[in-house]
């Protein structure tokens, strides 16, 4: 049997965030160029978060789809899905897949994401264990629930948080279990954590801080399936089932097995390519640039990931671009409680200067080292939250208005003028326009 | 296509253009109901910032490098190709917020009660946008302009 040969001149392997920044991006310079997407899952490309209103039963299957069902025939791409690269051979510029078909490409992405960190906890291989990664695995879970089933929750940060609301809403009877001493700790201060299991327990939910599960056991009856947990103090707890949700790790094995640099991710540039001048990488598998510690470190945030994707794309091209730069940035709303946090939200030493204030149930903190603000956290109302995101990207010096930084009627006007007005004002000069005249449109209407 | 920029020298304050956003939004199209009988009451995508004699009506200025569609986690937010607005497909939209924090001016807005962004429309519906005709001392400007002349960046000025 003759093994299948393609060649494409654009090869993505990952269908998320990334991998359809990317394409988006070529597309808008080369209409022409031969684009295929490598997808693991056999799916068209659907949207990460929305997997809890999908085990929620909010939204079905149809409705968490990341873009049009004809996206990939508009854009001309070749989705190969329910399909993975086995091997990479960067020199020769081929991969083989799975099935033993070849494909020989110009340019790569590797958009390969992260695969769930699964700890080495006896009895994790049991039925009734699950991830929450991806929409099998919340299909998993949805298939297994009954109502009012008791789930210990293992990971107390944004999947876990996310995948307990879901829960929740499937009428099950949640325990999270969190090592640290405090939920979402990476990314909230101990204030606006504590906002957040309040809301939880308000909600029913079981939170153990600074604790871990040591074991999951089944009964002698059914051994195979989950029964109940054991946690580090020997307390047990009677479950029906598991979701371990601690987090992610880089899949990079494929970058590592041919010969790319790599770290704890794969290793970039600002151009978003790798140590091959012809492979880029991008999203969770890779090491970004970060503009708040301007270094290049692991950013798991789908916004990230599809805007080094774009650039990634763009510099595939030949369009030279560089990634400004993301950062550690969260909105979340679960609970009924909505948050923005961004940077560094828990400074590690006394050289940084915190300003917060609370009114009306609406909390501010800003994060402030050498005049440039290096994180905030705003929970209620969060609407000018992107004000202090740019004037963090922009590096933009606020020792003047440390008064009114955190104060309830901040926004674009406390801020020196020639930082909006131009945006906001009629264009210069150079651009072309005409001004339509509110008093000509009513002649013209009154005349009708 | 069509913008409105705002002339903030003339700007009073007076809210008027909040008041008319809110009611164009609103499902009765009728100011008393739209202030204080419909549940939920809509919000206006205008918003006034005052800072002592400073005051300017704030809205989306559908920029063309779109962050917030960029940040979009489930694709609701799209740049409509022929008009340049940038829409909310309430659809899929799913209130996370992500669009907020990508927007350099705070001009996405959220709706808790209906957990939607929501963002300026221009008005599809109306000849000229409601801020603009019933703004009462002309701070609120609306032009045609040149899709290849558009150089609406949501990025603020770099001060060095």
């Amino acid at each position: 049997m003759m093994k299948d040969k393609l060649t494409v001149k654009y090869l993505i392997i990952g269908n998320s965030a990334g991998g359809i920044g990317a394409a988006e991006a070529i597309r808008e310079i080369d209409k022409n160029g031969s684009i295929a997407m490598i997808s693991e899952e056999p799916y068209p490309a659907y949207s990460r978060p929305l997997i809890s209103e999908y085990l929620a039963k909010e939204r079905p299957l149809e409705k968490i789809s990341f873009r049009p069902a004809d996206f990939y025939k508009i854009n001309n791409i070749q989705l190969i899905s329910g399909n993975k690269i086995e091997t990479l051979d960067a020199k020769e510029h081929t991969a083989v897949l799975a099935d033993e078909s070849t494909i020989a490409w110009e340019k790569l992405l590797l958009a390969t994401g992260g695969m769930p960190i699964v700890p080495p906890t006896p009895g994790i291989d049991k039925k009734g264990v699950f991830n929450f990664i991806t929409l099998n695995d919340a299909k998993a879970i949805d298939k297994f629930l009954h109502d009012a089933d008791r789930v210990v929750v293992i990971g107390g940060g944004l999947i876990g948080v996310s995948v307990t609301e879901a829960l929740i809403k499937r009428n099950a009877r949640v325990t999270v279990v969190e090592m640290k001493d405090r939920l979402l700790s990476l990314i909230l201060d101990e204030e606006v954590s504590a906002m957040a299991e309040k809301k939880l327990q308000q909600a029913g939910v079981e939170i153990l801080t600074s604790h871990t599960v040591a074991k999951i056991s089944s009964t002698s009856l059914v051994r195979d399936t989950v029964s109940s947990v054991v946690m580090d103090d020997g307390r047990i707890i009677l479950c029906d089932a598991v979701v371990v949700a601690i987090g992610v790790r880089p899949r990079i094995e494929m970058a590592r097995n041919s010969g790319i640099s790599t770290n704890r991710g794969i290793v970039i540039d600002r151009q978003m390519a790798t140590s091959h001048p012809d492979i880029y990488a991008c999203g969770d598998a890779a090491e970004s640039y970060d503009f708040i510690n301007g270094d290049y470190r692991l950013s798991p945030i789908w916004p990230n990931a599809y805007i080094g994707g774009r650039i990634a794309g763009l510099n595939m091209t030949g369009v030279r671009t560089e990634y400004q730069g993301g950062a550690s940035m969260n909105s979340l709303n679960y609970f009924g409680l909505r948050i923005a946090s961004a940077g560094i939200i828990n400074p590690p030493d006394n050289s940084y200067e915190v300003l917060s204030e609370s009114k009306d149930g609406n909390y501010r903190k800003v994060i402030i080292k050498d005049g440039i603000i290096v994180g905030m956290v705003l929970t209620g109302n969060t609407d000018n939250a992107g004000i202090y995101i740019n004037l963090m990207r922009n590096k933009i010096n606020v020792e003047e208005l440390k008064q009114i930084l955190v104060s309830d009627d901040f926004g674009l006007a406390s801020l020196p003028e020639e930082l909006w007005l131009p945006q906001l004002s009629l264009p210069s000069s150079a651009e072309k326009y005409s001004v339509i005249l509110a008093k000509e449109i009513e002649e013209i209407l009154a005349a009708e | 296509m069509k913008r409105v920029y705002i002339k903030e020298e003339v700007c009073m304050g007076c809210g008027l253009c909040e008041v008319y956003c809110q009611l164009q939004h609103s499902l009765s199209k009728d100011l008393v109901k739209a202030f204080n009988r419909e549940t939920p009451k809509a919000l206006p995508r205008a918003k006034v910032e005052r800072n002592g004699p400073v005051s300017l009506s704030l809205r989306c200025q559908q920029c063309t490098d779109t962050p917030c569609v960029f940040a979009c986690l489930t694709g609701a937010l799209s740049r409509d190709t022929i008009t340049g607005i940038v829409n909310v497909d309430e659809e899929k939209c799913v209130g996370c917020g992500t669009c907020t924090l990508a927007c350099p001016f705070g001009a996405i807005k959220q709706d808790n009660l209906r957990g939607k962004a929501v963002k300026c429309d221009l008005c599809q519906d109306e000849e000229i946008p409601v801020c603009v005709a019933n703004c009462p001392n002309e701070a609120l400007i609306l032009v045609e302009i040149e899709e290849e002349t558009l150089h609406s960046k949501a990025a603020m000025i770099s001060i060095k």
